[in-house]
């Protein structure tokens, strides 16, 4: 004989009663309360040495961080990184293309390219490209029968800042060749083939299928890389370009106040980073509509209203 | 134009009412040979059905007809012409892309995955290709791109993305899609295979719609009811060659091959 299967459920109210009695008490959890207890102490140890110490010297900080040199530093950081992540988009952009072709020439160079300056020290490139007239002492240029159209000797156009673009955009171009052939990487292969299908060549395809699409995976890892590159470009100091950094070390080299003029510059250095992943944040969300419903805000807004008033109740 | 259609049509023996025109044609991926000599006759106007195991090189077929795949050996024409090859003094020169994609757009194509263009809506994807490669103003393109959406029955999608829409919908998009090209055969590899079976029978009503509305169709599917109803022929393909091929109710009924018997069993 089977088992009598009830049709329907009914629940008497002495039960529905006792479940509505029920209420659930949260696990304790010691250990996040220590922690928490932890990180305070240290955050007051922290903010009372930095007020305290007489060496922070705060009236200074502010003094300096308006400084009209301070300024100019900060202007030729910002004019660099927008330069150099330019070029470096560029440039990276053909490499990972040539690292995606089918031709195992322009794969193999491509990738020894990455290789090479992905592999060598920033510092050291940028030092080598500011000697470059020690290998190359001018650059001309000579056709047969027509004779030497121009010659220019390397120093006198290998000035610092020149040399800090080609330098860092050729370095950071290595990145972000990587960045970009992974973004291409990761659009599903149907998405060229369709397009092929529809008779679009190879170009358009790249332009207007393939490239677009692997914004949306390129442009978290690229905002990571502008960050970088902002503070990459401290670098420069070593050959003497008028950078924030540059600014900041004149300046204590004369007056020894050096962690004042620090703290300036790293409170520069913090505000445009800010700035930047605001930035970012935006970017992100114009690429990646197809992504996400109609009116993301508002749906995610009514869907952590519901569930707060879930919680609460 | 149509004096290489005649000279191929005196040449190779194509019908005059020839859309698809192949002879052994074969293709190998190094040593492995997935086409051993197919040879295949599509009318304008007529659809063929091409079902067989996976691994058949049914699609390989397919995605020789446009050319997305070369031939290893034998001749492909669609329309009496190559597609990919201009025929000169006995040779098969390879034309330029700009050319080869030109001759690519007349043979529309639909995928297992639909593979709508997920960052464009629906309007986008439909005038995207005839924008681009067939420079039609924007204006023209959007109206005809509207037609093409009532007539697959998705007009109030024009705005959405494709994620936003259900594998059925996609799919019938990708028709329109490949539709606004003015295509003069559509090419279908195994379009409703990642549907789930209660969005099968839309797709296959558009696609009856389109054959009924004299649209050269060659779909490679496991809808042996769609073969049966739809189909003017029925191919069955297996280990790189056609074992049997007819009129779809007789074969259904009567195969001749037992291969061909064997696989109708397991998928009847």
């Amino acid at each position: 004989m089977g088992v009598a299967h009830p049709t329907e459920i009914r629940i008497e109210p002495g039960v529905a009663e006792a479940v509505s009695r029920l209420t659930v008490v949260p696990q304790r959890r010691y250990g996040i309360w220590v922690g928490t207890a932890l990180a305070l102490f240290l955050a007051f140890l922290i903010i009372r040495a930095f007020a305290s110490n007489p060496a922070f010297a705060w009236p200074t900080v502010v003094g300096y961080l308006l400084h009209p040199s301070v300024m100019r530093g900060l202007g030729n950081t910002l004019m660099l990184t927008a330069v150099i992540m330019i070029l470096a988009i560029v440039v990276g952009t053909v490499i990972a293309i040539m690292r995606v072709s089918p031709s195992p020439v322009l794969r193999s160079f491509a990738g020894l390219y990455v290789w090479f300056f992905r592999g060598v020290p920033a510092l050291i490139q940028l030092i080598f490209w500011f000697n470059l007239s020690l290998l190359v002492r001018e650059v001309s240029l000579t056709i047969p029968f027509v004779g030497t159209l121009f010659s220019v000797r390397t120093n006198d156009f290998m000035t610092p800042f020149f040399s800090a673009v080609v330098a860092l955009s050729l370095c950071e171009a290595g990145y972000m060749a990587e960045i970009i052939r992974a973004g291409i990487k990761s659009v599903p292969s149907g998405q060229a083939e369709a397009a092929s299908a529809l008779g679009m060549p190879y170009r358009l395809i790249l332009k207007r299928i393939t490239l677009p699409q692997a914004m949306r995976f390129v442009l978290p890892p690229t905002g990571n890389e502008a960050i970088n590159l902002l503070k990459m470009t401290s670098l420069v100091t070593f050959i003497a370009v008028d950078d924030l950094f540059y600014s900041a070390q004149s300046i204590y080299a004369r007056t020894f106040e050096t962690i004042p003029l620090l703290i300036v510059v790293a409170f520069w250095y913090l505000a445009v980073v800010s700035v930047m992943s605001v930035g970012q944040h935006f970017l992100e969300r114009h690429f990646g509509r197809s992504d996400t419903r109609r009116d993301p805000m508002t749906m995610r807004f009514l869907r952590n209203f519901i569930s707060l008033r879930g919680i609460s109740r | 134009m149509s004096d290489v259609k005649d000279e191929n049509r005196a040449r190779f023996g194509v019908p005059a009412d020839s859309m698809v025109f192949a002879r052994g044609v074969r293709k190998s991926y190094g040593p492995l040979e997935v086409l051993k000599g197919v040879d295949l006759d599509v009318p304008v106007g007529s659809v063929a059905c091409i079902i067989g195991p996976s691994g058949s090189g049914k699609s390989t077929f397919l995605r020789c007809i446009n050319h997305l795949e070369k031939l290893s050996a034998g001749i492909l024409l669609v329309d009496s012409q190559f597609v990919g090859y201009d025929l000169r003094d006995d040779k098969l020169y390879e034309v330029k892309d700009d050319l080869l994609c030109q001759r690519r757009a007349e043979t529309g194509m639909l995928f297992q995955s639909f593979n709508l263009f997920s960052h464009m809506t629906v309007m986008e994807n439909l005038i995207e290709a005839p924008m681009q490669v067939r420079r039609i103003p924007p204006d023209q393109a959007k109206a005809e791109a509207e037609i093409l959406l009532r007539r697959v029955g998705l007009l109030d999608k024009v705005d959405r993305y494709p994620r936003e829409l259900s594998g059925g919908q996609q799919q019938r998009v990708a028709i329109a899609r490949a539709m606004a090209m003015k295509p003069k055969v559509l090419l279908f590899d195994e379009p409703t295979s990642a549907l789930d079976p209660e969005l099968v029978g839309e797709v296959l009503q558009v696609m009856r719609d389109l054959a009924e509305s004299g649209m050269t169709m060659v779909v490679v599917t496991h809808e042996i009811g769609f073969a049966r109803e739809i189909g003017d022929q029925l191919v069955f393909m297996d280990g790189g060659v056609i074992i049997e091929r007819g009129a779809p109710r007789e074969m259904i009924a009567n195969p001749v091959s037992p291969r061909t018997r064997e696989f109708l069993s397991r998928v009847l």
